[in-house]
């Protein structure tokens, strides 16, 4: 079994690094290190909504979290390694608390997706609202709509003045999310990631199985959180400034998109997602003749009427292997929008 | 008494101005085969659900295996050894056959012993050819099957069974009521079932409820060449 698993990984595996070596050649890194944090955050919601079929409006909330921390722990700490761990558990822990007040509370799905709106619309006035001196945390000023700028951004571990930058920090991050994609495929492989599986497909059976349905759900929203602060630590260190804008319902609702477009319920889909508007918001900013959140509107409605599954998934239908069979299985199970391979 | 694994009194579950169950004492012995019968809006689901913990009772307490489950959440219950089936088919539909089962053999074993547990069930189900199928792409009664599967492989010793027939052809049927027979050889077993000819087939103690109470119980023959029993299906008043 466990060979087994790790012999499916290393397709994928060897795929991703060589798209993560090809990809400068098109575009510059600085670039794409956005788009891999974006990703990345696309891969934390695309988790917990095609997995565990929890839809959070706030995810934007753990990764300004996640950029917050860092950069706070950052400006107290000085070294870089113990603010990137602060950056991922804090969003963790919050969706932890959220999470089990939500699941714990048997919320009906509609309030979740309001309580985690309303979550992100506290944090982003509340960082609005931090301008004055007294808005400290240490060492560090939460500066209010201006943000934070000025910390000690990734360095080696136990070298402060080695940073890691530029191309270097574009390697790493790519890095980053190649093993955390991995390590959430063997994951939905485990008891655990089995189980949140079902819990999406039928949360009664589960719960009439004998599961506590409500930890697990906690637990896989904290995961998700987590990730989703793991890509603000790494956002921070791209835009060596902070700010509230992070926290803000558009970043929310984009993440949202990202997830439709590149197609949930498989993990390559919300990665792809964020990467494919990532680039395409920055084709469209270096152009001023049309509104961006138009184009953005509008590529969403055409997804949702003429490609409700995603790119991934559709594409991956057409893919030579398995042609015949996946196409007989589409027409039977339509309707259906989710597949739970990764 | 330490043979009652399942005992209930004054249980009573209102909803509104409604009282679906209506201060009812029930026992279970252990191994024993009842049946649950009575007209549409008895109350014979609300009864399980409240034995079950999916609702909580108004009134009354609910005891397995000498504890007092009352108010209990479901998952609770469930992990003390109750297999349940809903009388609304509840399983993974966008899963395979394999998963849906497999899954409830894990909760209470290793994986090694739920794969092991897994075959065996789809075996004795005689869904073998379909074991990697998605549930949602199979006919009603294989579903209904898979369900009495889920059941099957968390051991229970306990088993709740809600119209386990219903839609089911009489090949079926016979299949799952051999099937509902040798579980019962270590399991307690209750259904809830409409059909007479199936329940002369498994032949066992009747429960009879009406309007939320039970209005009798005794062997099946008594109970049903009850006048007041029939009385109570054709609709006239008891
Ligand atoms: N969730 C509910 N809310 C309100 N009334 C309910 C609910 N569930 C069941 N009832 C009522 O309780 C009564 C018993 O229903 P039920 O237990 O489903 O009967 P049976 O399974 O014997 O056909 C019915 O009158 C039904 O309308
Ligand atoms: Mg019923």
């Amino acid at each position: 079994m466990q060979s087994q698993m790790i012999k499916s990984m290393v397709g994928p595996a060897f795929a991703a690094i060589l798209i993560m070596c090809l990809l400068p050649v098109v575009l510059e890194t600085y670039t794409l290190t956005l788009l891999v944090v974006y990703g990345m955050l696309g891969l934390s919601l695309g988790l917990i909504w095609g997995y565990g079929g929890i839809l959070c409006f706030g995810q934007a909330a753990f990764f300004g979290l996640g950029a917050y921390s860092y950069a706070i722990a950052a400006i107290n700490i000085g070294e870089s390694t113990v603010p990137v761990f602060i950056g991922i558990l804090v969003p963790a822990v919050v969706a932890f608390l959220l999470g089990a007040m939500m699941f714990y509370g048997r919320l009906a799905d509609v309030y979740m997706g309001v309580i985690t709106l309303v979550f992100t619309l506290i944090l982003f006035r509340f960082m609005n609202s931090t301008a004055g001196p007294d808005f400290v945390i240490g060492k560090a000023r939460l500066g209010g709509f201006n943000g934070i700028p000025g910390y000690q951004t990734l360095n080696v571990p136990g070298f402060p003045d080695e940073y890691i930058y530029g191309d270097a920090l574009y390697y790493l991050a790519f890095s980053l999310l190649i093993v955390i994609y991995l390590l959430l495929r063997w994951f939905l492989k485990t008891s655990f990631g089995r189980t949140a599986i079902a819990i999406r497909e039928n949360e009664e059976r589960v719960e009439l199985m004998g599961y506590d349905v409500r930890i697990r759900k906690t637990l896989l929203f904290s995961l998700g959180g987590g990730i989703a602060g793991l890509a603000g630590v790494l956002y921070a260190n791209w835009a060596e400034i902070v700010t509230p804008g992070l926290f803000s319902l558009g970043q929310s609702a984009e993440i949202i998109i990202w997830c439709i477009v590149g197609g949930l319920g498989m993990l390559v889909g919300p990665i792809f997602g964020g990467m494919l508007i990532g680039l395409m918001k920055f084709l469209l900013g270096q152009q001023s003749m049309i509104d961006n959140t138009l184009i953005l509107g509008l590529v969403l409605v055409l997804f949702v009427l003429f490609l409700p599954k995603g790119v991934v998934p559709t594409v991956s239908k057409w893919l030579p292997t398995g042609r015949t069979k996946s196409r007989k299985r589409r027409r039977k199970s339509q309707g259906r929008s989710r597949k739970s391979e990764a | 008494m330490a043979d009652i694994i399942l005992e209930t009194t004054g249980l009573s579950m209102r909803f509104g101005g409604v009282t679906a169950v209506d201060n009812v004492d029930f026992q279970l012995r252990e191994k024993e085969l009842r049946c649950l019968i009575g007209p549409n809006g008895a109350g014979k689901s609300t009864f399980f659900k409240c034995l079950t913990g999916i609702l909580k009772p108004s009134a009354g307490e609910v005891f397995l295996d000498d504890q007092e489950t009352t108010g209990w959440d479901p998952h609770r219950v469930a992990g003390l050894g109750i297999g349940i089936k809903t009388q609304v088919p509840s399983v993974m539909d966008g899963l395979s056959v394999h998963e849906n089962i497999w899954l409830s053999a894990r909760r209470r074993s290793s994986v090694a012993e739920a794969n092991r547990k897994t075959g065996e069930v789809i075996d004795r189900i005689n869904l073998g050819g379909l074991a990697y199928k998605e549930l949602g792409q199979l006919a009603h009664g294989e579903r209904q099957r898979v369900e009495l599967g889920i059941v099957m492989a968390g051991n229970p010793w306990l088993i709740l069974l809600d119209e386990p027939a219903a839609g089911m052809t009489g090949e079926e049927v016979e299949h799952m009521s051999d099937i509902i027979r040798e579980l019962n050889r270590n399991a307690a077993v209750i259904i809830v079932e409409h059909d007479m000819q199936f329940i002369r087939s498994i032949a066992s103690k009747v429960t009879v409820f009406y309007r939320g109470a039970v209005l009798m119980e005794d062997d099946v023959s008594v109970v049903l060449s009850d006048p007041t029993v029939r009385d109570v299906y054709l609709g006239k008043k008891a």
